[in-house]
C-alpha cells in the first residue's frame, strides 16, 4: 500500500529527513516512535503533501502511484488521510458545514455525485454517536474552543466519515487525559480493518498499550534506526531513546 | 401554484432578462447627451425626461454649486484626476438594436454568472421579488406594479415619480442628502438620470421585496442614479440594490444618491450586493464607485440598516449612515467590503446620535488579497441631547497573500457623558494551516478561501434577505478565486 524508499526531505533549506525507508501492507498499523525533533511530523506532512515540505531525493509509492505528483487535496480524495496533532479553528464555519464541504469535494474528485443535506446529516449523526461527538459539538463552528479531547475525537470522526485508506495519527495522544485517550484510542481501533493501513506517531508508549501496533519503527535524526514488534515500545519506555539511538549511531 | 403576481414577474423578468442577456451581446443603439458637462447637459437630461420647471431650477442650482466645489481627497484611494468633460452624462437605450458585437461581452462577467448558476433576474422572478431594472440612465422595467398599488405601496423609476407623485418628491428629495452635501452628492443632483422611488404609507408592511437592479452598459458613460425611500410611520419595507457593469478599459463613474427617511416606528432595511466590475488583474479599468447613502430616523423609534456585500469597482468610495434623530431611534451597518487585485475600497458608515436612547450598531468585516488596500472608516458621534446613546463596533480584517493592507480609522465623538460607545477590531491572515488543513479533507484551494472567508463573514451574511443570501455567498468565493498562489 505505502512504499517509502529512500526519502530526503528538506524544511525551508533544512535536511530534516535523511534517507528513510518504510514499506506498510494493507490491514496493518504501524508505529513509529521518536524524540522530539527526530522528522514524524515532518514525515506526516510530506505524506499528505504540505507545502514547504520539499522531496528532494527517494520515493514514495502509495498504491502504485507517485504520491509526490499528487496534488494535496487529491491524495485525500484517493484515501490518505492526516489526524493532526494540532487541529486548526476555523471561526464561523461550522463542524457540520465543514465535514459536508469535504466529505462532497472528496467525492466529487472521485467523481461520485454529491451527498445531500440529509443524507450527510444521517451519516454524520451515526458515526458521531459512536464517538461520543455531541450534536451540540457539531453545529458549533469547527474547532473554536473545543478542548482537547473533542478536538482529537472530531478528527477520528472525520477518519470514520471519509474511510480513508491510509490513515496517518500524528500525536494524536498528545494533550489527552487517560479517560480522552482510551476514547480516541478505542474509535481508532473499530476503524481497524483488513483493507485499511494505519500510521501511528507518537513519542509516548502509552498510546500503544491501547492501539496495539503490527510493527513498530524508531526514527532518529531522520532515519529510522531499529524496528520490531509490538515489545520495542516496552524496551524503549524502560531503557530510552538514548539507549537505542545511541546503539544505532 | 403561481400566483398572478409571480407570473406577471416572471413575464416582465424575463423581457428584462432578454435584454439584458442582449445587452451584452448586443450593441444597443443609444440616445447620448452630447459629451462632456455643462448647463446645456443639465437641461437636456431635464427636457429628456419631461421635467417640470421646479426640477429643473433644482439641478441648475445643484450644478452651479458644483463648479465651485472641489473632489475630497481625505479618503485612501488613490488615481488619476477625473476629466469630467470627458463622458456621457445620459445615455438611453432606444429599442432598434443594431450590428452584433461579440466583442462587448465580457467573457468574465458571463462565466461569474454561469458560476452562480441562474442569472440574477430569474433568481429574483422564483423568490418573488418585485424589481425595478435600471439600464444606464433610465428604469427599464418594474415588476409587481399591481400587487404593489394593491398595498398602497409606490415602487416606480424616479423620473415617473416627479411625473405622479411631486408633492412626495418635493417634500423629502435633498432632506437628508442636502444639494450641497459633498462634491459627488451635488454633481448627482445636477445630473441624475434615473433611480428608484419608494413610499411605504401608514401602517403597511410592504408585502414584498423590494429590489432595483442597475446594470451601467454604455461606453465612457457615469452612470448617476438616485433612490429615495420613505417609510412613513408604522411600516416596513426591505429593499435590495444589484449592481453590474461589463468589462472596459477605461474607468466608469458611478456617483448615486441614496436617501432614507423613516417616519415613528418605521423600518427600512436596505441591503446592497455590489459587483461592479473591478478592473483587470493588473488594475486596468473598473468602476469608480463614488456614492453617498444616507438614512434619517426621523420618528421615534424608528430603524435602518444597512447591510452591504461589495465586492466589485476598482474604487469604493461609500459610508452608508444614519441620522439617528428620533429618540430611541436604531441604526445598524453590516459589511463586507472585499478587495482583491488592485482595487482600493475606504467604506464604513456614520452613526450620528441626535436622540435620546439612541442605539446603533456596526459590524464591519473587510477581506483584502492580491495588491488592494481596504480602510474601513467610520464615525459615531454623540450629541449633547443623546442621552443614553449607545453604540457597538466592530471591525475585522483578514489579509489573504503578503501584499495587500488593511486599515482601520474609526472617528469616535461624544458629547455626553451618559454615551456607551464600544469599539473591537482585529485583524488576521488566512493562515496556512487552515488551508492545508481544508486541502488535507480534499477541500480544493479556492473553495478552501471561499468557505474560511464565508464563516469570517457569517454575521454579516446572516443579515441579507433569504433569497440573496446564497448568491452574495458565491459571489464571495469568486470574487477571491486565485487570491491564494
Amino acid at each position: 500500500m505505502l512504499d517509502i524508499k529512500n526519502l530526503h526531505v528538506t524544511v525551508g533549506g533544512k535536511e530534516i529527513l535523511k534517507g528513510l525507508t518504510l514499506s506498510i501492507q494493507p490491514g496493518q498499523v504501524h508505529a513509529i516512535m521518536g524524540p522530539n525533533g527526530s522528522g514524524k511530523s515532518t514525515l506526516s506532512f510530506v505524506l499528505a503533501g504540505r507545502s514547504g515540505y520539499d522531496v528532494t531525493e527517494g520515493s514514495i509509492i502509495y498504491n502504485g502511484e507517485d504520491l509526490k505528483a499528487m496534488a494535496t487535496e487529491d491524495r485525500a480524495a484517493k484515501g490518505v488521510f492526516l489526524a493532526m496533532q494540532y487541529p486548526v479553528e476555523i471561526p464561523g464555519v461550522t463542524t457540520m458545514t465543514f465535514l459536508k464541504t469535504a466529505l462532497n469535494s472528496q467525492r466529487r474528485k472521485r467523481g461520485e455525485s454529491d451527498l445531500d443535506a440529509i443524507g450527510v446529516l444521517k451519516l454524520v449523526r451515526a458515526k458521531a454517536k459512536e464517538l461520543n461527538v455531541s450534536e451540540e459539538m457539531l453545529k458549533r463552528a469547527l474547532n473554536v474552543g473545543f478542548s482537547g479531547g473533542e478536538k482529537k475525537r472530531l478528527e477520528i470522526l472525520q477518519m470514520s466519515i471519509f474511510e480513508p485508506k491510509l490513515a496517518i495519527l500524528d500525536e494524536t495522544d498528545s494533550g489527552l487525559d487517560i479517560d480522552a485517550l482510551r476514547l480516541v484510542a478505542e474509535g481508532v481501533n473499530a476503524l481497524r480493518s483488513p483493507e485499511r493501513a494505519m500510521l501511528v506517531i507518537t513519542h509516548y508508549q502509552r498510546l500503544l498499550d491501547y492501539i496495539v501496533p503490527d510493527r513498530i519503527h524508531v526514527l532518529a535524526k531522520g532515519r529510522i534506526v531499529a524496528e520490531g514488534g509490538k515489545e520495542l515500545a516496552l524496551e524503549l519506555e524502560a531503557k530510552g531513546y538514548e539507549h537505542i539511538v545511541g546503539q544505532a549511531a | 401554484m403561481s400566483s398572478p403576481a409571480q407570473l406577471e414577474t416572471k413575464a416582465q423578468v424575463a423581457e428584462i432578462g432578454d435584454k439584458y442577456k442582449y445587452g451584452f451581446v448586443t450593441d444597443i443603439e443609444m440616445d447620448m447627451a452630447p459629451k462632456g458637462l455643462s448647463e446645456e447637459t443639465v437641461r437636456f437630461i431635464s427636457a429628456k425626461k419631461n421635467e417640470p420647471e421646479w426640477m429643473l431650477e433644482w439641478r441648475l442650482a445643484a450644478f452651479r454649486r458644483w463648479l465651485s466645489m472641489k473632489e475630497p481627497k481625505w479618503a485612501r484611494v488613490h488615481y488619476p484626476q477625473i476629466d469630467f468633460q470627458d463622458a456621457y452624462y445620459y445615455a438611453a437605450p432606444k429599442n432598434n438594436p443594431l450590428k452584433q458585437s461579440l466583442n462587448e461581452v465580457d467573457p468574465k462577467l458571463l462565466e461569474t454568472y454561469n458560476k452562480l448558476g441562474i442569472p440574477l433576474n430569474e433568481q429574483m422572478a422564483l423568490a418573488g421579488v418585485a424589481v425595478d431594472a435600471v439600464f444606464d440612465s433610465v428604469s427599464v422595467a418594474t415588476t409587481f406594479k399591481e400587487k404593489l398599488n394593491e398595498a398602497g405601496v409606490i415602487f416606480c423609476p424616479f423620473s415617473e415619480a416627479i411625473r405622479d407623485h411631486p408633492d412626495l418628491v418635493k417634500k423629502y428629495l435633498g432632506t437628508v442628502v442636502p444639494v450641497t452635501d459633498n462634491y459627488y452628492a451635488t454633481l448627482n443632483s445636477a445630473v441624475f438620470s434615473d433611480g428608484t422611488f419608494v413610499f411605504v404609507p401608514k401602517g403597511v408592511r410592504c408585502p414584498m421585496e423590494l429590489s432595483t437592479y442597475f446594470r451601467i452598459n454604455a461606453s465612457e458613460t457615469g452612470q448617476f442614479e438616485r433612490t429615495l425611500i420613505i417609510a412613513d410611520a408604522d411600516s416596513f419595507v426591505s429593499y435590495l440594490e444589484g449592481c453590474t457593469a461589463p468589462k472596459r478599459d477605461e474607468n466608469q463613474l458611478h456617483a448615486a444618491v441614496v436617501e432614507l427617511v423613516a417616519l415613528d416606528h418605521a423600518e427600512i432595511k436596505y441591503s446592497t450586493v455590489q459587483n461592479w466590475y473591478p478592473g483587470d488583474e493588473n488594475g486596468k479599468g473598473g468602476i469608480y464607485n463614488f456614492v453617498t447613502k444616507r438614512g434619517d430616523c426621523r420618528g421615534d423609534h424608528s430603524k435602518i440598516s444597512w447591510t452591504q456585500v461589495e465586492t466589485g469597482s476598482a474604487i469604493t468610495w461609500k459610508y452608508p449612515s444614519c441620522i439617528l434623530r428620533g429618540d430611541h431611534s436604531v441604526g445598524e451597518f453590516y459589511s463586507i467590503a472585499i478587495a482583491n487585485n488592485y482595487q482600493q475600497a475606504d467604506t464604513g458608515t456614520k452613526m450620528i446620535h441626535l436622540g435620546a436612547n439612541t442605539k446603533s450598531r456596526i459590524i464591519s468585516k473587510g477581506i483584502s488579497a492580491g495588491k488592494a488596500q481596504n480602510t474601513y472608516r467610520g464615525l459615531v458621534s454623540i450629541y449633547g441631547k443623546a442621552k443614553n446613546a449607545r453604540n457597538y463596533t466592530q471591525c475585522d480584517s483578514l489579509l489573504i497573500g503578503g501584499n495587500c493592507g488593511a486599515h482601520t480609522v474609526p472617528y469616535i465623538e461624544s458629547r455626553n457623558p451618559t454615551a456607551r460607545i464600544e469599539h473591537e477590531a482585529t485583524t488576521s491572515k488566512i493562515a496556512e494551516d487552515q488551508l492545508f488543513y481544508c486541502l488535507q479533507r480534499g477541500i480544493p484551494q479556492d473553495e478552501a478561501v471561499s468557505l474560511i472567508v464565508n464563516g469570517f463573514c457569517k454575521e454579516v451574511l446572516q443579515q441579507l434577505p433569504m433569497e440573496f443570501a446564497v448568491e452574495a455567498q458565491k459571489l464571495v468565493g469568486i470574487s477571491l478565486e486565485g487570491s491564494v498562489g
